[in-house]
């Protein structure tokens, strides 16, 4: 029995002033499948979903669902026709109680005609069932954020079967999620392809793709490069059909491996903050990268966040150079030659409406304080270097930083930590959500610093990523240093480590 | 992040104390109006009088109906700083079409209910539409509505019509000598209409829900532009309402009265347990509120030899209390 | 993005005030006239330029809190405080000294200004302190100190009008500096050091990144709560100034009155600048030129014949045109009543 076809999108464009995010992009999505979106960013993942559900029009092309045509004009449109998406921020309002998420906008009522008043006792009842059909048993009347983020998810794909949905989407929903939690997921999302639900699985890791997709579609450039089916798409086509060259999954074996490390730069001993990190010992030294080899949540961010002064230490002391000191605020940490790229750049980075030159000058002059004072002039000097050395892509240095790309804002962040000329590096995340070619630009640039003398702490959820690139790694599982291992090790060894009864 | 691998560590979260949580604030309160009638009742002789309590709401009624109607737009995340002017225009357009126009008042009530209404429906509809800050558009509100006051007379005018007159003078027997006014009932009836219109009906959750997290709320599918549109038409309500209720307090219209009325509705609502971020409180813990600032008024004329400005000082003192504890208690629910 | 309204960002608060001005001359054939009398210039454009002083020097503090994201509606309660406080110190008594008569303060009028600064500036730490350090949203933080303030005023004044009977102490709001009131020589100066403070200093920088993004700038390291605490402290001390000229030039303090409303009439200030009430990108020229506007609208209004009253439906209208032509969305709404949409053409 072919399955059919649920939702088929034709020659869909869509511009935006000047940009071609979209360009003639045809998709088909059957009932009872998995389908894997992928590309890189900027590939036009996220424009076609909004286009799919209505929040944006299409310029060009049509829409079937069914076989039959649809324009949705607005989310609510999209939810009525029965294509509910489930978003990476979980879009949903934590101040509600999760029955109440789950019905907002359809609440029961009482009375004949349906117009008195909403119907808790009900909503909350059905909101149990809906919620036990996803093997998940909570308290619906409580508020939605006393649930973590996974949990919340369910709670969003809930809602998309109480208004009978068709289609489910799902914009990079594992991006927040440990792997217990992720493995859930892709246990209801096979509970519900086995219902008949035709799912659109949007992400960008490679691994659970392979594991829970069917079929595959790669956007490039705004176009459709191709619809795979994953058996017959090994991960290196897979990544050229994403990039458009020749880049191996894993470049090789990565050159730098130092033989001697220089001295102690930061030598944290004891260190720990209740409720977020288990007092460990951490030594970073000279010219060495050490990597943070971990599973979401095991502490990664907690570390680096109590290095640089941005969370206070409850116990043990941090001593650099044989003093010890302490940090209260990133100011003091950046004083003594620490710096940081934050795990979330909109957030923490950039400071979207500065120039690029502001942003990267920005660090340096908080260093050296309110009086002396880096002209316009100086700024510009500065700025023109590390756009340079860096390949920073801007029309000029006066442009705001929040018009760059994702990769080149990440680029302003580091050129910023650069101009500082730290003895440390902490790296959160460094290149998260950017595109494979600016990827390995800022990795090798940091293997290039490390060589020279740099100290780098490196966190990545990418584990080949630690691996190939650490000389040490140290292994953190549930807020505990569970031990360190050599740079050499294979990922299999770090994942034993964290497995271990340790 | 964090939160999540933090709660994903304690699986079984303690589940008494989580519930009540959100009722902490309201509990506060409570806890606030209770100390300060008890400390009355201790320290000022004839304080724990039946009256004593009915005239809180009596002389807070006009408060009370703005209250309910600000503590809607709070919750929405938004402000409304025309909520005085309003007031004050009610009363001299009541005064103006009864004194001059020889209108009486059953006829004069509905218009400027419904001019008080179309007034907030109009900027809600500026802020929805366009976008506007409503610390801005209610405070241009503000300005236009006094002004207008201010063409219509810049002198008092005082009220003789009969119907007027006679329900500001009635007085409803609760036995035992207490009574209460018509102002009061109609504050009360307004606190239940908000507490049903909030709990039971999809504008109230909706209001809630944009509060919350408005992106959300949006791609959630719920009615946002209107329901913004409407909150600031019901607070727009509540202030003619509340208008009605001054005018048969101080049966006259001028435009001096109730200056500086929306920054104790705030207090009012803030003190009840309404984070000004919105999505969080409880229209009753508003009328709390106005029962607190009714009281620290009554302590302190009871007292006789504080002078009255000192109720400015300690409402300041109570705000900063409860902002206080607020910060605490978004602090630990890990809320930034 | 929106770079039209910024060809020169201040050219729409600088078109409403020509706009103005033209409307004065033309209803108002004296309004240009200036004379030389009693030593110094005399005319409605000193007038309007001595009442902006004050609103000016608020604005100023103000705009500084707004482009921190921040808002201080206690202003006008700290303008009130600061009066009370100089015309508590000051006094004046008639005294009969060598036959002559003449007024003395109770303490000399430099510590009584000082002491009035130093009050203003605590007002500024409190709330500094509370929206830095506590971590309370400012309009709640300062609405706090509004209504608390207002009360130690009154306190101050015990209710009444406190009048000033010393000479000297009117040269603030009354006396005149080459030709010019004194009082635009202390918001000049007040504004020439503010603008070299934000420009040779690394300070302007400081606040444009936290207003517009305070998680990242902490990060970078720049050190957002102190700069947060100057900023409020600021902004009383600039109210505190105010205070001091205002109740110079009306010789008296009142606890009631003194500085009502001018919060929201500096917060329409620096709106019809230019800075956005979201913080990042701030104008202080925009700010002074709002204040001037302001007080030329009350000026014209008054000028015209029209009762004062007016005074606030008019600005009612100009904050609503201003709010109006700043709106993204109303300009596109506009754009598009007027290029008729192509035919067929999805919205």
């Amino acid at each position: 029995m072919t399955p059919s076809v649920v939702l088929e999108a034709r020659g869909l464009t869509r511009r935006f002033t000047g940009v071609l995010a979209l360009s003639g992009v045809d998709f088909r999505l059957l009932a009872g499948e998995v389908h894997a979106l992928m590309g890189q960013n900027g590939a036009g993942k996220s424009t076609l979903i909004k286009v799919l559900t209505g929040v944006y029009p299409a310029d060009a092309g049509e829409l079937r669902l069914n076989g039959a045509a649809i324009h949705p004009e607005s989310a609510a449109d999209a939810q009525r026709l029965g294509i509910s998406t489930v978003y990476q921020e979980v879009n949903l309002c934590p101040n509600l109680s999760v029955a109440e998420n789950v019905f907002a906008g359809r609440y029961p009522r009482l009375g004949a005609s349906g117009l008195w008043r909403i119907d808790w006792a009900r909503m909350e009842r059905d909101a149990r069932a809906l919620l036990a059909r996803l093997n998940l048993d909570i308290d619906v009347s409580r508020l939605l954020s006393s649930y973590p983020v996974a949990v919340q998810q369910m709670v969003a794909i809930a809602r998309a079967l109480s208004v009978d949905a068709k289609v489910l989407i799902l914009d990079e929903p594992t991006s927040s999620l440990d792997e217990h939690e992720v493995a859930r997921l892709f246990d209801v999302l096979r509970q519900l392809r086995g219902e008949g639900m035709a799912i659109l699985f949007v992400t960008h890791f490679l691994a659970q793709t392979y594991a829970i997709a069917d079929r595959i579609t790669v956007l490039r450039n705004g176009e459709r490069v191709g619809e795979y089916l994953p058996a017959e798409l090994p991960r290196a086509a897979l990544i050229t059909a994403m990039v458009g060259r020749e880049l191996s999954a894993a470049a090789g074996r990565n050159v730098h491996t130092q033989e001697t490390a220089g001295a102690d730069v930061l030598e944290a001993r004891g260190i720990g903050r209740r409720g977020q990190l288990s007092p460990l010992d951490v030594t970073l030294r000279r010219g060495e990268v050490v990597g943070v080899g971990g599973l979401l949540g095991s502490g990664r961010t907690e570390l680096a966040r109590l290095l640089f002064g941005l969370d206070r230490i409850d116990s043990g002391e941090l001593v650099m150079d044989g003093v010890p000191v302490r940090f209260d605020a990133p100011s003091q940490a950046i004083r003594h030659g620490l710096a940081m790229c934050p795990e979330e750049r909109k957030h923490d980075g950039i400071v979207a409406e500065l120039s690029v030159r502001e942003n990267i000058a920005l660090a340096l002059q908080a260093r050296m304080g309110l009086w002396n004072f880096l002209t316009p002039a100086r700024q510009q000097a500065i700025a023109e270097r590390f756009v340079r050395m860096l390949g920073i892509k801007t029309a000029d240095l006066e442009t705001p930083v929040a018009l760059l790309s994702g990769g080149n804002q990440q680029k302003v962040v580091l050129a910023r930590w650069l101009a500082t000329e730290p003895r440390l590096m902490i790296l959160d995340e460094p290149t998260r959500g950017i595109d494979v070619a600016a990827k390995q630009e800022i990795m090798n640039e940091i293997l290039g610093l490390a060589r020279e003398g740099l100290a780098v702490l490196f966190i990545s959820s990418e584990m080949d990523e630690v691996v190939r690139v650490a000389d040490r790694i140290v292994v953190l599982r549930d807020r505990r240093k569970v031990g360190e291992l050599p740079g050499d090790s294979s990922e299999q060894a770090v994942y034993h480590l964290i497995a271990s009864d340790a | 992040m964090m939160a999540a691998a933090a709660t994903a560590a304690t699986p079984a979260v303690r589940r008494g104390l989580r519930i009540d949580s959100r009722f902490v604030p309201l509990v506060g309160t409570l806890a606030v109006f209770a100390l300060a009638a008890g400390y009355g009742g201790v320290a000022y002789t004839g304080f724990f009088s039946a009256q004593v309590f009915l005239n809180l709401l009596i002389d807070n009624a006009f408060l009370c109906v703005v209250g309910v109607g600000m503590t809607f737009v709070i919750l929405s995340g938004g402000i409304d700083l025309s909520v005085g002017s309003v007031i004050a225009l009610t009363t001299m357009i009541s005064a103006g079409l009864v004194e001059h126009a020889h209108w009486n008042a059953w006829q004069t009530i509905p218009m400027v209910l419904a001019i008080g209404t179309v007034f907030g429906a109009l900027m809600g509809w500026l802020i929805e539409r366009f976008r506007l800050q409503p610390f801005i558009v209610t405070l241009a509100g503000m300005f236009l509505a006094r002004g207008l006051c201010y063409l219509i007379s810049i002198d008092s005018i005082s009220i003789t019509d009969a119907d007027y007159t006679a329900i500001s003078q009635a007085r409803i027997r609760l036995g035992d000598g207490a009574s209460i006014t018509i102002g009061a009932l109609i504050a009360l009836a307004t606190v239940a209409l908000g507490v049903w219109i909030a709990h039971a009906t999809e504008f109230g959750r909706t209001v809630y829900a944009i509060g919350g997290n408005e992106t959300s709320a949006l791609l959630m599918g719920l009615p946002v532009a209107r329901t913004r549109i409407l909150v600031y038409t019901l607070s727009g309500f509540c202030s003619a309402l509340a208008g009605v209720v001054f005018t048969f307090y101080m049966l006259s219209g001028y435009g001096l009265h109730a200056v500086g009325l929306e920054l104790d509705a705030i207090a009012a609502v803030v003190i009840g347990g309404t984070l000004l971020s919105g999505g969080v409180g409880y229209v009753a813990g508003t009328l709390v509120g106005v029962l607190i600032l009714g009281i620290v008024q009554t302590m302190i004329s009871f007292d006789g030899t504080l002078s009255s400005w000192w109720t400015r000082i300690v409402i300041g003192a109570l705000l900063f209390l409860f902002c206080l504890l607020q910060r605490a208690f978004e602090g630990r629910s890990g809320k930034g | 993005m929106m770079r039209r309204f910024s060809s020169h960002r201040l050219f729409w608060p600088f078109a409403a005030l020509v706009l103005l001005l033209a409307v004065n001359a033309v209803f108002n054939p004296g309004f240009w006239q200036l004379q030389w009398r009693d030593g110094h210039l005399y005319g409605s454009v000193i007038d309007i330029l001595n009442r902006a002083a004050p609103l000016a020097l608020v604005a100023i503090g103000m705009t500084l809190v707004i482009a921190t994201r921040g808002i201080d509606i206690s202003v006008g309660a700290v303008v009130a405080i600061s009066a009370a406080v100089a015309a508590l110190m000051i006094g004046g008594e008639l005294v009969v000294k060598d036959g002559v008569q003449t007024h003395v303060t109770r303490y000399p009028m430099s510590v009584a200004i000082l002491t009035a600064l130093v009050v203003a500036a605590l007002c500024g730490l409190w709330n500094g302190l509370l929206v830095a350090k506590v971590g309370m949203q400012p309009i709640i933080a300062t609405l706090i100190l509004m209504v608390a303030g207002r009360g130690i005023a009154q306190l101050l004044t015990g209710g009444q009008i406190i009048t000033v009977y010393y000479a000297p102490f009117f040269f603030l709001g009354n006396g005149f500096l080459l030709g010019l009131p004194f009082a635009v020589f202390i918001a000049a100066v007040v504004w020439a050091t503010v603008h070299l403070l934000l420009t040779r200093t690394a300070l302007g920088l400081f606040i444009q990144s936290i207003g517009i993004n305070p998680a990242a700038s902490r990060v970078a390291g720049v050190r957002e709560r102190l700069i947060i605490v100057c900023v409020y402290v600021f902004c009383g001390v600039a109210a505190g100034v105010a205070g001091l000229v205002i109740s110079s030039n009306v010789k008296s303090a009142d606890g009631n009155n003194a500085g009502v409303l001018m919060e929201l009439d500096a917060i329409l200030a620096v709106t019809l600048g230019g800075t956005a009430l979201t913080g990042g990108r701030f104008s202080l020229a925009g700010s002074v030129l709002g204040a001037l506007i302001i007080q030329t609208l009350t000026s014209t209004i008054y000028s015209i014949g029209v009762p004062p009253e007016v005074n606030m439906v008019v600005k009612a209208a100009v904050v609503f045109a201003v709010m109006l032509l700043q709106s993204p969305e109303f300009r596109s709404a506009v754009r598009g009543l007027v290029v008729r949409p192509v035919p067929g053409a999805a919205r």
